[in-house]
């Protein structure tokens, strides 16, 4: 076989600086002081504010960001993330169990109705999708926070393609057993999907983690914004104030990424397994 | 696998077969041998996704076409039924027309950089064995770093008073403004975007090169001597259906999922800064309440974006056959 090129490892390492020491740095940064980053730049090295700096970002109140707690936007975030991730395996594991196990008036018409939303992001109809929920009274709401990102039908798509590959005998053998449709879903189908199910929690726990426009517009009431609304409010503060809160930035930056890259380096082969065969 | 979703024959059956197909229920190929066969058993299960979708994807979606048609009253007493005009009136102001050049700019330079790294990556990590996992764990957990965080990140290395960015640029005698100067913040959004977005064209393309058989490796090592010619003749041919996969997710990102990055950046200010087009119809539509003008930039760009969807799908469809 081939021989060890240093030249081909000098150049993955130089990716890998690049992609890493600005995450790197954000988290060293976090731990300096405020007026220190402002006079010597960002850091590469640890420095001692970092409990102080966590603290005041997790618990204070009435700090950058008015009334709300950085323990609180956590949460926010965990429950936008979970509950997008069990909402979407829910609702299109269900969907998708329909289109392909059964036989039914409109089949075709509802397929095509469930799976053009994958024709149209949420970014392009977000005025008139506020308008919505507005009217729905949805606005500052988990409710109006969840429900509309679980329009799209890539879970469903998935979920076909993997219901497809799933051997006809077993149906079979299950109605020679006398199980109906409900049962053979929840006993046997539902089991049979758990390697997929968990890589597709995985992806959609960080797409929900992530979401950065539809919270923001939905958001008015402090008490239910995410880290990613609290980062757009970190900047708000920002303008006029004298020496900004660089590590108070940075420690909330480092708070909205730990997470789901904990996530993906923990479940990396499950993650790309999820990646790659559900394409997106 | 199986057949795709979009099966040729289906596309072009006539529309009356396809008519009496979805009376009946029976499909061209059907996907199971053997189905249930109950009235109302599958719209129980159907029903929780079929009233998101209606509610949250084709009701406002109707109201975007049916919006710009209107010219709105911005304290909300009527609207006016004015045609066409907010069309024609957006694709014929010059900003409409710059920000567009912009996002077609923006597009093709972040996906050729984000391509073309993440394939070099790919390709050289692919050739490392000695300490491969290390790396590639190193080079897909930036994967999971949402835009909005990227953005901020970003900022503080382009900051005008302690960013190294802008220390670096000071050196070769350049002030860089990022927030200011057109194409110093237009430097910045593809740095940011770029570095976003490599990790996860790592990702598919080193799936796509370790998906490559050892005997055609082994072939291809007897045959040919040179690196260079073995990439271009055996490598690059087995990737380009990933590469083409990737270039419509790559022209998408850009298109939509950097929007957070620019408003991080850019922070409201459009005064003299670049900005894409799913950007403009946020800030025509709540910061400007011009609703009328920005529903029909939203369903321009709908337009595009159901057309490169398409193209996904009939190219998705050829992977899954060939591939």
């Amino acid at each position: 076989m081939q021989k060890i090129k240093p030249l081909d490892h000098l150049i993955v390492i130089l990716g890998a600086l690049f992609l890493c020491v600005p995450v790197v740095m954000a988290l060293m940064s976090s731990t300096h002081a405020a007026i220190d980053i402002h006079s010597n730049g960002l850091y590469i090295t640890p420095g001692s504010h970092g409990a102080e700096t966590y603290t005041k970002v997790l618990t204070s109140r009435g700090g950058f960001t008015g009334d709300v707690t950085g323990l609180l936007m956590l949460t926010n975030s965990m429950v936008m993330g979970l509950g997008f991730a069990v909402g979407k395996i829910v609702l299109s594991m269900m969907a998708a169990y329909a289109l392909v196990y059964f036989r039914f008036r409109f089949a075709t018409l509802i397929f095509w109705a469930i799976f053009a939303t994958l024709l149209l992001p949420l970014e392009v109809r977000i005025m008139p999708s506020y308008q919505v929920m507005s009217e729905l009274h949805l606005l500052n709401t988990y409710t109006g926070l969840i429900v509309p990102l679980l329009a799209s039908a890539t879970g469903t798509f998935f979920f076909r393609q993997f219901f497809r590959s799933v051997p006809d005998e077993l149906l079979e053998a299950a109605r020679i057993d006398g199980a109906g449709p409900v049962k053979f879903f929840i006993d046997v189908l539902v089991p049979l999907s758990k390697t997929m199910m968990s890589a597709i929690f995985i992806i959609m726990f960080i797409y929900g983690w992530n979401q950065y426009l539809w919270p923001l517009l939905m958001t008015t009431d402090e008490s239910f914004f995410t880290l990613m609304r609290g980062i757009k409010s970190i900047l708000q503060v920002w303008v006029g104030s004298q020496i900004p809160d660089y590590n108070e930035a940075f420690a909330l930056a480092v708070l909205a990424m730990v997470p789901p890259v904990a996530v993906v380096v923990i479940f990396q082969r499950m993650f790309i397994k999820g990646l790659t065969e559900s394409d997106k | 696998m199986t057949d795709t979703p979009l099966s040729l024959a289906e596309a072009d059956s006539t529309l009356f077969t396809r008519l009496r197909r979805w009376w009946s229920g029976e499909t061209a190929n059907p996907v199971k041998r053997v189905q249930f066969d109950r009235p109302l058993t599958p719209w129980m299960f159907l029903l929780p996704q079929l009233a998101v979708v209606v509610i949250f994807f084709y009701w406002p979606s109707v109201q975007a076409v049916t919006s710009s048609f209107y010219l709105e009253d911005p304290f909300g007493f009527g609207a006016t039924f004015v045609g066409l005009d907010n069309y024609t009136d957006a694709l014929t102001s010059r900003g409409y027309m710059s920000t567009a050049a912009f996002t077609a700019f923006f597009c093709v330079v972040v996906t050729a950089l984000s391509l073309g790294l993440g394939l070099l990556l790919a390709v050289k990590a692919d050739k490392v064995i000695r300490g491969a996992e290390t790396y590639k764990t190193l080079l897909i957990s930036v994967y999971a770093i949402a835009p909005p965080v990227a953005g901020l990140i970003g900022m503080m290395f382009f900051d005008m008073h302690m960013g190294p960015f802008t220390q670096i640029a000071a050196w070769f005698g350049h002030d860089l403004r990022v927030g200011i100067d057109y194409w110093d913040t237009a430097s910045a959004l593809i740095v940011i975007s770029v570095w976003k977005q490599i990790p996860y064209n790592f990702i598919f393309f080193l799936s796509g090169l370790q998906s490559v058989p050892v005997s055609v490796r082994e072939a291809a090592l007897i045959d040919a001597k040179s690196g260079w010619r073995r990439f271009c003749d055996i490598t690059l041919p087995l990737l380009a259906p990933t590469a083409f996969f990737l270039l419509v997710i790559n022209i998408t990102y850009t298109m939509f999922d950097t929007f957070p990055i620019i408003d991080v950046i850019v922070k409201d200010k459009p005064a003299n800064n670049p900005m894409t087009l799913v950007y403009k119809v946020y800030l025509d539509g709540f910061k400007g309440n011009d609703i009328g003008g920005s529903s029909a930039q939203s369903v321009i760009l709908m337009v595009v974006v159901a057309l490169l969807t398409v193209l996904q799908f009939r190219f998705l469809e050829r992977r899954v056959h060939y591939g």
